[in-house]
């Protein structure tokens, strides 16, 4: 069942991208513009002792810590971030100086002639190395009654799960550029967040907010990784721009971008689950850590999401939860699509799968005897306030997939797998009622034309499209007679991040609500107004003891992924892909099968085959031919569908979307090579390599 | 050769005739992008492992971060540019609207140039083989299928015009 505007609509930026005339931020011609380029820290943990530079020709500029006006600092969460180094490095890339001119050549010379002294220090470059040191974040909850004298004489099962980085690999690489026209600094380029690169600019700067201006272009692909990172670009660029008296641009080429920008937290999770003696699973605990990098950066709220979404989608009470993170001098990790999630959902998704076996009855059996039900409490004890349709996502799974049936009857080498998931939508805890406050705003013209002034993002998932959609659906007027444009600060109130799998479900609904009003006044001829996103007011939320709504709402999803196995190479074939999804009322179907497509590629990239590490804390796979993303050729046709079940709180019903379809499908693909391989495998990615080793392993 | 690093080249690009007078060792990429504005050539990677710098050589794929302008003499160039007010582009544009094959839109131009590569050669390609002829050409946003139907669509569409 679907609703009128679930119907596909042609993307307003159809046209300019086809025929390639849209201009990303390399693609911009600057007048009387210069490059600049990052000189990095080539040691791990050190202490800068001398900077020798070379005398500059005509037109060249260096920038350092010291033409900074007011503070050293990316703020992020904590201000522990430096904009530049300045005594000491703490990893391998850390930006130290600027070289800015109009040749590209001419600042790689400058740099190759720039000395650094350092004294280097012993660094921290695993977890191991870090955990003997404590955690620099850390988190714990219970959900019920958790009492271990009494769950010490039962039964249990533990097992730890370990999951490496992962890059986004947007396909256009972070690009900023900033133009200073005294007093106003004005920064243009690759973002999600335009909001974020203004903070970040005063914070720096410390200019009055009408000064700094932010702008996004066309952005090639965000996936998180131009959530929090840009404002690194954006802070350099307008001290750069300041300087020199020059518009500056800069544009990181792949190998800089993949080995110093933030990725996906490695992590690992030790599950433990304890059974009374007629083997039901009674309750849980959850250990969990992180390895932040060097810096804080968003570490604490992908804990925090990763923590919350430990319970899986059952209710399995009491449940204890403690969670650190520790710093390593590695580029601080951040942002990516799932935030937590994937992590969180690969545990305990394989400790279902393993769990089944132990009891010898089938995995989805097993998890069908534990599901949350709406009214139930969420790990952090809210409330799960709406329908929960999982035995409906299970049933059309099953009936679409097949999946009992290629579970009983697997023949050698192949195997299939399943997964249940949850994604919370929009900011955790009370992110969305006391650190956002989004508002957006409305204008109509004469003509009749209604512009949206939002600052989210259009970073190719649609969101221009979806939230004229909304409007126009809204205001029962066309969609050409909406006008949206790509965002900046001056033109647009904050309506908060592009993250989170918020926009629809929430900026959606205040465009929503706000078109009620649009509509009593629609014979005025030219006004705005502005609204701000209404809380609802039975949630709540507690910071200090993590209790409570730690999402507004969820999404819902189901995986089913059958695979083949060659013992020959350790090579794994997927066969067949298939996926559910609750996301209330899709906004535009073409729109959520490109997402639902794009995220089960991406982390099936994640499962299989994205592989990052560092040796002696340099980066090893810093190209695209080295960190292999998936292609054209290495997955087949996804089966998917999505249930009817309106979200009564979003806008036309929607909920959130773009990330829940990465989180759930590592552990369906490690639970189909798990029975094509007859091992266990507890850490990802998957590759042939790790594959083979473990096979070895096991049959001794 | 002119002088030390000068060199002449004379190609075809995107229709008119060209003549190069320059460092033969350039990234084609860059002059294209450089000297002649063609800003759909997109930069992904520059190691020929993405295609979103893919441009037809005299009809066939090629990544044009991995070309020197010596490689092109006397052969002709077309990038999205110089295809885009065809109607083979017309064809392969409603097939990628229709399938829903864009969204960030950086991979793009590339995809579009990879199409005509692939049904120039060969005009009704199976689902495998557009996804192999595809795998050069890197897109992180899609997961191929989309696109893999646009060029399903675009090739029964255009039936004849190959
Ligand atoms: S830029 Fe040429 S293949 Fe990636
Ligand atoms: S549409 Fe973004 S990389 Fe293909």
């Amino acid at each position: 069942m679907t609703s009128e505007i679930s119907n596909p609509v042609k993307r307003l930026d159809f046209d300019e991208k086809i025929n390639g005339s849209i201009r990303y931020t390399a693609d911009m011609e600057l007048p009387n513009g210069l490059f600049a380029k990052t000189l990095r820290s080539e040691h791990a943990y050190a202490q800068i002792i001398n900077i020798t530079t070379p005398s500059l020709p005509d037109g060249y500029f260096i920038i350092t810590s010291k033409d900074i006006p007011h503070n050293n600092t990316i703020p992020v969460v904590e201000n522990d971030w430096p904009i530049f180094a300045e005594e000491e490095v703490h990893y391998i890339g850390e930006p130290i100086l600027l070289i800015v001119g109009p040749d590209i050549q001419m600042i790689e010379n400058l740099m190759d002639q720039t000395i650094i002294e350092y004294a280097p220090f012993k660094p921290t470059l695993t977890l191991k190395e870090a955990m003997q040191n404590p955690p620099h974040l850390e988190l714990s909850y219970t959900k019920g009654d958790f009492d271990h004298t009494t769950l010490k004489v039962l039964d249990k099962f533990e097992e730890t799960f370990e999951t490496g980085l992962q890059e986004q690999a947007y396909l256009e690489t972070q690009s900023m550029m900033a133009i200073y026209e005294a007093p106003v600094i004005k920064v243009y380029g690759s973002m999600q967040c335009p909001y974020y690169i203004k903070d970040a600019l005063q914070n720096a700067l410390a200019f009055s907010p009408e000064n700094i201006e932010v702008y996004q272009n066309p952005t090639g692909g965000g996936f998180g990784g131009k959530e929090d990172f840009p404002s690194v670009l954006g802070v350099h660029t307008a001290l750069a721009a300041i300087k020199s008296g020059h518009p500056v641009k800069m544009i990181y080429d792949r190998s800089e971008d993949l080995s110093y920008t933030t990725k996906r937290h490695p992590c690992k999770i030790k599950l433990t689950t304890y059974f009374d003696e007629n083997h039901h699973l009674v309750a849980r605990e959850a250990d969990i850590i992180l390895d932040s990098g060097a810096y804080t950066g968003l570490t604490n709220v992908v804990l925090q999401r990763l923590s919350f979404s430990i319970m899986g989608v059952y209710n399995i009470t009491p449940l204890h939860v403690s969670a650190r993170a520790y710093k390593t001098h590695k580029p601080p990790n951040g942002a990516f699509r799932g935030f937590g999630g994937p992590q969180a959902f690969f545990a305990i998704e394989s400790h279902m799968n393993h769990i089944a076996s132990r009891l010898g009855v089938n995995p989805l059996d097993l998890r069908n005897a534990y599901l949350v039900k709406q009214g139930d409490m969420t790990s952090t004890e809210g409330k799960f306030r709406h329908p929960v349709k999982l035995p409906e996502l299970v049933w059309r799974m099953e009936t679409m997939s097949d999946y009992r049936n290629h579970f009983a009857e697997s023949e050698e080498y192949a195997g299939v797998g399943i997964s249940l998931f949850l994604h919370g939508c929009g900011f955790t805890g009370s992110g969305e009622k006391e650190l956002l406050k989004s508002k957006v705003s409305l204008a109509k013209f004469e003509d009749g034309t209604v512009e949206i002034k939002a600052s989210s993002t259009e970073i190719g998932q649609g969101s221009l499209t979806t939230l004229s959609k909304i409007v126009a659906q809204a205001l029962e007027i066309p969609i050409d007679k909406v006008i949206h444009k790509l965002p900046s600060t001056a033109n647009c109130p904050d309506s908060g991040p592009t993250v989170a799998s918020r926009t629809t479900m929430i900026v959606g609904k205040i465009l929503y609500d706000l078109c009620g009003e649009v509509k009593k006044r629609w014979n005025e001829p030219r006004f705005e107004v502005s609204a701000m996103y209404k809380y609802p007011s039975d949630l709540f939320w507690n910071n200090t003891e993590l209790k409570g709504d730690a999402y507004p709402e969820y999404a819902w999803g189901a995986n089913v992924v059958r695979v083949t196995f060659n013992p020959v190479t350790y090579e794994v074939d997927v066969k067949d892909i298939w996926a559910v999804y609750d996301i209330g009322t899709p906004i535009d179907s073409k729109m959520v099968k490109g997402q639902i497509d794009g995220g089960i590629v991406q982390g099936l990239g994640y499962a299989s085959m994205e592989e990052m590490n560092h040796i002696a804390g340099k980066v090893l796979q810093n190209r695209l031919s080295t960190y292999i993303i998936p292609c054209s050729a290495d997955f087949p046709e996804i089966k998917s569908a999505t249930l009817f079940n309106p979200f009564e709180e979003g806008p036309f019903g929607a909920r959130g979307l773009g990330e829940l379809t990465l989180v759930g499908i590592a552990p369906a693909y490690a639970a189909a090579v798990e029975q094509a391989t007859g091992v266990k495998v507890n850490a990802l990615p998957i590759t042939p390599e790790r594959l083979r080793r473990l096979i070895h392993e096991q049959r001794k | 050769m002119n002088s030390e690093n000068e060199f002449s080249i004379l190609f075809n690009l995107n229709g008119d005739e060209i003549h190069y007078l320059g460092d033969p060792t350039r990234r084609l990429l860059n002059v294209l992008r450089e000297d002649y504005h063609l800003t759909g050539v997109k930069e992904g990677c520059g190691e020929g492992e993405c295609g979103a710098c893919a441009i037809l050589v005299d009809g066939h794929l090629y990544n044009s971060c991995l070309m020197m302008p010596y490689q092109i003499n006397h052969k002709s160039v077309l990038t999205i540019e110089g295809f885009r007010d065809s109607k083979r582009f017309e064809i392969i544009s409603r097939a990628f609207e229709a399938a829903g094959a864009v969204q960030c839109g950086f991979c793009t131009p590339g995809m579009v140039m990879a199409t005509e590569a692939l049904l120039r050669k060969n005009p009704h390609p199976l689902r495998d083989e557009i996804a192999s002829f595809m795998s050069g050409n890197l897109c992180r946003c899609t997961g191929y299928d989309m696109i893999i139907k646009a060029v399903m669509i675009a090739s029964e569409a255009g039936d004849g015009l190959w």
